[in-house]
């Protein structure tokens, strides 16, 4: 522990140890830093750029950037809230959400830093993509590609906790996907509805079969409290 | 001097926008005070005969009489706002914008599971309103100034909303007033 070190978020002083990225050290230390594509327990990919912030006055992706030694981070500006509005708009408009059938809505963590960030609109066009095919195959779980914002986070939890690497990107752009391994259909692969994978999807893309809208309006996860809440709490408990 | 006027209208979406209007329950006398309803299904007033200061868009663009409601909304209305999901971007009835129209039509008039339809027509009677071959957010056809997302907007979002507008103070939902469900 000798070799713990401090720098700075938003002028707050954070201590890390080596080895830590910007966000956990901020995280431990109480403060939120906006993550999409990360969850905690994965190997961060830097993928969604959510979590975004100025080091030194840099842009850096705080999930995969190692903290250092009297690094000056901004987290809560203006330029960066705007960023980060900016590419959950662009998710939303991208895909098609349908949140008021959704069952992951209440529980959906693109849905939360909508509300997080308080936006009552998108502000780009729709996009209504006809090309998102949904795989219903499988016995006991489904893949709704409307709703799959690609963050790979099913395709790291699959490799990395299932050890199976069920699921992975295909194709490029506009046309790139989530795509199963098999020939074509989810119930030919050795997924398992008790796979991390499904746990850690943030939206509604990959869900299990038969339990959907089983808690009520009112008792969902943020239907109160903002996204990250439960991370500032720490910062106000001590 | 007279009090200020509402229009409200109902396009593509199911009037439960309407209902949560209502459902502010007695605070609709709060609201008579403030406001009178103009053009609007509420009061069955069917066309403009006064500017009116706020005009609440439910549901989104579907067919060619919904864009000359929402032309004559924004013509005759300080203020518009979408209200509820199909207003915003344009929800349930958006659903159809991954099927190109014709194969919509078919399958509600031809080929569908139930359908009985021995002369093989699509009703296509002057009368009907066009349908567009897609279904838009309203803020893609007229300037939009203010939305109220929710599937429908809860009663306590479309008050608060409607207070701050009509006392001239600057729309902030809070939290738990942003929902999209």
């Amino acid at each position: 522990m000798s070799d713990t070190f401090t720098f700075t978020v938003d002028g707050v002083e954070v201590a890390a140890e080596p080895g830590q990225t910007i966000l956990e050290a901020a995280q431990n230390a109480g403060i939120y830093i906006p993550r999409l594509c990360h969850r905690d327990g994965l190997e961060p990919a830097g993928a969604c750029r959510v979590c975004t912030v100025m080091v030194d006055g840099r842009p850096q992706t705080a999930c995969n950037f190692p903290a250092s030694e009297g690094v000056v981070v901004d987290n809560e500006t203006d330029q960066l809230l705007e960023l980060r509005r900016d590419i959950i708009d662009m998710l939303f408009v991208e895909g098609n959400h349908w949140c008021m059938f959704c069952e992951k809505s209440g529980d959906c963590e693109l849905q939360a830093l909508a509300y997080r960030f308080g936006i009552a609109a998108p502000s780009f066009p729709f996009q209504f993509p006809a090309d998102r095919q949904a795989d219903l195959s499988h016995p006991d779980i489904w893949i709704d590609r409307d709703r799959c914002i690609l963050c790979g986070r099913c395709v790291r939890a699959s490799r990395d906790l299932d050890g199976k690497h069920v699921f992975d990107f295909v194709d490029r752009g506009p046309a790139k996907r989530i795509a199963v391994n098999a020939e074509a259909r989810l119930r030919d692969t050795d997924a398992d509805v008790t796979d991390e994978a499904l746990e850690v999807c943030p939206v509604g893309a990959l869900m299990k079969k038969g339990t959907g809208f089983d808690v009520p309006v009112g008792r969902r996860t943020y239907d109160w409290e903002p996204i990250g809440s439960e991370i500032e709490k720490r910062q106000t408990q001590e | 001097m007279s009090k200020p006027k509402i229009a409200t209208t109902s396009m593509c979406g199911c009037f439960g926008c309407h209902m949560s209007i209502l459902d502010i329950d007695e605070r609709i006398l709060d609201l008579i005070e403030l406001v009178d309803f103009h053009k609007s299904p509420v009061d069955d007033i069917k066309e403009f005969t006064d500017r009116c200061a706020v005009g609440l868009i439910e549901g989104g663009v579907s067919n060619d009489e919904n864009v000359h409601v929402l032309q004559s909304f924004r013509e005759n209305c300080d203020m518009l706002i979408a209200v509820g999901g199909c207003a915003i971007n344009g929800d349930i009835p958006s659903m159809r914008n991954k099927v190109p129209l014709r194969e919509c039509l078919d399958e509600a008039y031809l080929h569908g599971p139930t359908v009985h339809n021995p002369d093989g027509l699509i009703p296509n009677d002057p009368e009907i309103p066009l349908l567009l071959d897609r279904v838009y957010p309203c803020n893609e056809v007229v300037k939009i100034d203010a939305f109220l997302p929710g599937c429908p907007p809860s009663a306590d979002t479309i008050w608060t909303a409607l207070v701050a507008v009509l006392n001239g103070e600057p729309l902030e939902l809070p939290y738990e007033l942003i929902k999209y469900d």
